[in-house]
């Protein structure tokens, strides 16, 4: 979003404290934000965890990367939280993984962050075109 | 999600949590191998830019977990783990606290049961024991009950006071019920109106006793125990209307008792009332104990104060009979010192209960020292591990933790085996606790007995875990400390808590250790004691013929004579006679006033004396002896001769000796002829060794009785009869004199059968109860410091060998080696008998009530404990000390 420098917006489950985030040219997403990818990726297609990693980073054009541990703990988290469910599976290259896909529980939590996503950005564009008018 | 759902199936998140992540990183060296990267590179590559995977694969699975129990579950593991490893070591430790947890739980169930818990009534705190002082009325007002009420007093108090919201008096008896079955003898309460409002238990069964029942002309009737209904009437609910014979009188049966109705303290199978005549009644007799609910909000100062104004009313309205001076009791001093009810239930089990608890809990801190000493122990083998784990930033928190752990888990494991001996503990104590402990049905191991066996699991193991924990956490102790193994010795501040704790159980073992000799030494004592009579070999039951019965008072007592004369004639049976009171019965017959003739009491009234009622035989049945005249015969007896036989001690009291006293004369009242005292006897123990021997008069059993308008002979219907023969205790000898009674009258049971040693052994039961739990307790404190002792000697050995090593092969020389070790271990000793002895000193004035014949402060005791303490000391500190002496010095240093 900024000119010249492109950063890459690593996005870290909160459960990290700020100074463990590991260099200033990356950027932590806000609180949720982790959360949202991987419910509106797996919304699409139930997948397992590497595509689901691989499936952020081209979508979003290599801007967001998911740093690759801290899915895992996530992914565990919505398992619990009942947001996700997970069944044996193959991977591509024939290897036995666990398929995430999501469940009605995370469709209605996905939406429900969705909105208040949308409210918070359409916030922060008004505030934002302000400033520049 | 459900939580234990989440729990088990825990196993299986885990297994995908590692197969999601291993594909993933195969995926991404897949990946990069197919960019031209060689294999393991390209695994190590994907792993690092996964992360630290230990440490994800743990962050997630926390997600399925409560991570602080899971830590301390994971630590408890470990724990166990070790104690696995080490059997030796958890054994003994196991087991010294399961005997100190189970033993302190099975005192604590009795102590809860009889001292601690509320009576069965409901608000129970309001029920108070009329309790009444009366310095001038001599044996009449005893130790045990004070001057207890009489009819008239019921009925003053009753009608005139404001503390109470209802009273009443009862007093105890046995009634013969025929009729059903055998004739048989059942305990049985009288009871006046009041009784059952103040106890306030309402009946299973039918009603209470009502107004007319306590009317002396209207109807009989009679309220069953829920005992005697189940045995008798098998629970049979239309009971109620039936009537019984009760002491030959027909009753109604009006009522049933619940399940655990107690009168007080004793289960009883029936309830009369007593149905008083007001109009016959006079200010005597004193024999009636009353009970009384407060009011909400009266204190026993306030019903003190309002009953002793009662007393003055009391003496205003009734009167003896004409002539009389009804206020002749102001002599008395009579006072009224009401006192709660469980505190007349308990008596004085209390100081033996405590002193018990107090043992056990002593030994159980013993106990608990020695852990902490063999933890002390095992946290030093573990310094290493401990300061490793410490560098590599382990909190000292976490390391405490830990420590603490393994001490309370240990402790909760002691108590779950402690409820196990504290089950067998109960049995055993009740077995052979005092006779006739109150409350003893109500004891049980419930649910209040493992709460405290929980917490004192808890307690224990929190107390002995401390120690190790404080010092090792503390100790952050860099790794030079752990690499100080080659130091010579061990670190003093390390031996120093070791030595305190070894300073503690000398002093707490001989404080336990005094009080056990103190108790043998008063058992001895009483055992010495010439009870005055001989109680072995003497069969002993009791006969009542009531008047229902037999109406006839002399007929009555041509009764007992006859059954005593048919028992005389059963085979092996040498002598046989009765009383009113065998001697450690538990009752007194009769306190009055004797007057001597010649003595002059100058207006003064001469003093109460014991009386007893015996019939020819007496003494020489019970292994007594005539000192000076003759005893009875049957013939002085039915004549109505006017002849006494009275105790040595009266007789010296009065005319210097057994001799001078037979011709003499004695009277009861000033009314009464002069009675000729034709005997001496010799004293006798009648309350218990421990108990001086009272003056007794003894009067024949068929007597011209004073207590009527205009005397007239009456016989002493209630008896025991004392058999002498070597088949004294057999079932068989039972029979026999079961057979004898019945041949005479078929209405008669024969109850309350027991051998005088019985008799004997539980008027010893307090003392014999205390001692055995002290000597229990002595030798078990004695072994535990014997342990500790060696432990700590032979740790230092271990600890020391290097240097022993390197004394000797400077030219030490052994005996000298071996010296010090036992000087260390006896400079110990010498400290914990010193703190000890104080101690001892301070906390066995609490046993003076349960000595006899000997001070708390006896110097024998104190002598002979500390030499037995020094003693052991030297021979458990002489085997490691040998040991050590043994050391070949090439050894020693080659060590580590």
């Amino acid at each position: 979003m900024t000119v010249g420098h492109i950063p890459i917006y690593k996005i870290v489950i909160q459960r990290y404290p700020p100074s463990m985030a590991r260099s200033t040219d990356t950027r932590d997403l806000f609180p949720g934000a982790l959360e949202i990818m991987i419910l509106q990726s797996l919304r699409h297609k139930p997948m397992h965890g590497y595509a689901l990693v691989k499936h952020i980073k081209q979508v979003s054009n290599d801007l967001l990367q998911v740093e690759e541990g801290s899915l895992y703990p996530a992914l565990q988290r919505m398992l619990r939280e009942g947001l996700l469910e997970s069944k044996e599976g193959v991977s591509a290259k024939g290897r036995p993984t666990r398929i995430y896909r999501v469940t009605n529980a995370g469709i209605r939590h996905l939406e429900k962050e969705l909105s208040s996503f949308g409210k918070m950005f359409d916030g922060i564009t008004r505030v934002l075109a302000f400033n520049e008018a | 999600m459900n939580p234990l759902r989440r729990l088990f199936g825990r196993t299986r998140r885990y297994t995908d949590i590692d197969i999601s992540i291993e594909e993933h990183i195969q995926e991404r060296a897949d990946e990069l191998e197919a960019e031209g990267m060689p294999r393991s590179q390209a695994e190590q590559t994907a792993r690092r830019e996964f992360g630290n995977v230990a440490l994800l694969q743990q962050r997630s699975r926390e997600q399925w977990q409560w991570p602080a129990l899971e830590s301390v579950v994971a630590d408890l593991r470990f724990t166990l783990r070790r104690l696995r490893k080490s059997p030796g070591f958890a054994l003994t430790v196991l087991l010294t606290l399961a005997i100190g947890i189970g033993a302190n739980t099975a005192v604590f169930s009795v102590i809860d049961a009889v001292l601690l818990k509320p009576l069965p009534y409901p608000a129970s705190n309001q029920l108070v024991s009329l309790w009444l002082n009366a310095p001038g009325a001599g044996g009449l007002a005893n130790f045990s009950s004070g001057l207890q009420l009489s009819p008239s007093m019921y009925f003053t108090f009753s009608r005139h006071n404001q503390s109470f919201q209802s009273m009443g008096i009862w007093t105890w008896s046995n009634s013969n019920i025929t009729g059903l079955a055998q004739p048989e003898e059942v305990p049985t309460a009288l009871i006046s109106g009041g009784i059952l409002e103040t106890l306030d238990v309402p009946p299973v069964l039918g009603r209470w006793f009502s107004a007319a029942d306590q009317d002396p002309h209207g109807g009989k009737t009679a309220i069953l125990g829920y005992g005697y209904w189940r045995r008798r009437f098998g629970s049979d609910p239309s009971v109620i209307g039936r009537t019984i014979q009760v002491d030959s009188q027909a009753r109604e049966i009006v009522g049933v008792m619940p399940r655990g109705f107690r009168m007080v303290d004793r289960d009883v199978d029936l309830l009369l009332p007593l149905a008083f005549d007001t109009q016959k009644l006079g200010m005597a007799p004193f024999g009636y104990d009353g009970i009384a609910r407060l009011k909400p909000g009266v204190t026993l100062q306030q019903a003190d104060a309002d009953v002793s104004r009662l007393l003055g009313v009391w003496m205003d309205s009734w009167s003896n009979g004409p002539s009389t001076n009804p206020h002749y009791y102001e002599k008395w001093r009579i006072t009224p010192a009401f006192r709660s009810l469980k505190q007349l239930v308990i008596g004085n089990v209390s100081s033996v209960l405590w002193v018990v608890m107090a043992t056990v809990g002593m030994v159980m801190l013993i106990a608990c020292t020695n852990v902490a000493n063999l933890l002390l122990v095992r946290a030093e083998s573990r310094q290493q591990e401990l300061s490793i784990r410490a560098a590599l930033g382990a909190g000292r928190a976490r390391i405490a933790r830990e420590l603490l752990l393994e001490s309370l888990l240990l402790g909760l494991l002691g108590g779950v085996l402690g409820i196990a001996i504290a089950y067998s503990a109960l049995r055993l104590l009740l077995a052979i606790g005092p006779a006739n402990m109150p409350r003893a049905t109500e004891i049980a191991l419930d649910w209040r007995s493992l709460c405290f066996t929980f917490l004192l699991s808890l307690i224990a193991g929190l107390l002995f875990g401390s120690i190790p924990a404080w010092k090792y956490s503390r100790s952050r102790a860099s790794l030079t400390t752990a690499g100080a193994s080659r130091t010579s010795s061990l670190g003093r501040d390390r031996q120093r808590s070791r030595d305190i704790l070894v300073i503690a159980q000398v002093a707490m073992a001989l404080v336990l250790l005094v009080s056990a000799v103190l108790m043998i030494r008063t058992f001895a004592a009483l055992s010495h004691v010439d009870p005055g009579f001989i109680p072995d070999h003497l069969q002993t039951f009791r006969i009542s013929i009531p008047e229902s019965l037999v109406k006839d008072p002399l007929l009555a007592a041509r009764s007992h004579n006859e059954i005593a004369d048919k028992i005389a004639s059963i085979p092996g049976v040498s002598s046989v006679s009765y009383a009113s009171a065998l001697p450690l019965e538990s009752f007194d017959p009769n306190w009055d006033l004797i007057f001597v003739e010649g003595k002059s009491y100058q207006r003064q009234e001469p003093p109460l004396q014991m009386f007893n009622y015996v019939a020819p035989g007496y003494f020489n049945a019970i292994g007594s002896r005539i000192l000076a005249g003759r005893d009875y015969t049957w013939n002085d007896i039915y004549a109505i001769r006017n002849k006494v036989i009275v105790s040595e001690n009266f007789a010296r009291e009065n005319w210097g000796s057994a001799q001078a006293a037979v011709g003499k004369h004695i009277r009861q009242f000033e009314k009464n002829p002069w009675s000729e005292i034709i005997g001496v006897v010799r004293d006798v123990h009648q309350h218990g060794a421990d108990e001086n021997s009272p003056a007794i008069i003894y009067w024949p059993v068929y007597l011209n009785t004073p207590y009527l308008p205009t005397p007239a002979p009456d016989a002493v219907r209630s008896v025991r009869y004392a058999i002498r023969t070597d088949r004294a205790g057999t079932q068989n000898l039972i029979n026999q004199v079961q057979q004898a009674v019945w041949s005479v009258n078929g209405n008669l049971p024969v109850a309350s059968v027991e051998t005088m040693q019985e008799i004997y052994s539980k008027s010893m039961a307090r003392t014999s109860f205390t001692l055995t739990m002290l000597a229990i307790a002595g030798v078990m404190a004695l072994l535990l410091g014997i342990i500790g002792i060696y432990g700590v000697i032979a740790y230092a050995v271990a600890q020391r060998t290097r240097e022993i090593g390197i004394r000797l092969a400077l030219g030490a020389q052994r005996s000298k080696l071996k010296w010090m070790f036992v000087r260390s271990a006896l400079a110990l000793t010498v400290a914990g008998i010193a703190i000890g002895v104080i101690a001892a000193g301070v906390l066995t004035q609490a046993m003076r009530s349960l000595l006899f014949g000997i001070s708390p402060h006896d110097p024998l005791t104190y002598l002979a404990v500390p030499l037995i303490l020094c003693a052991a000391a030297s021979i458990a500190s002489y085997l490691p000390a040998r040991r050590a002496a043994g050391i070949s010095p090439t050894e020693a240093l080659r060590v580590d």
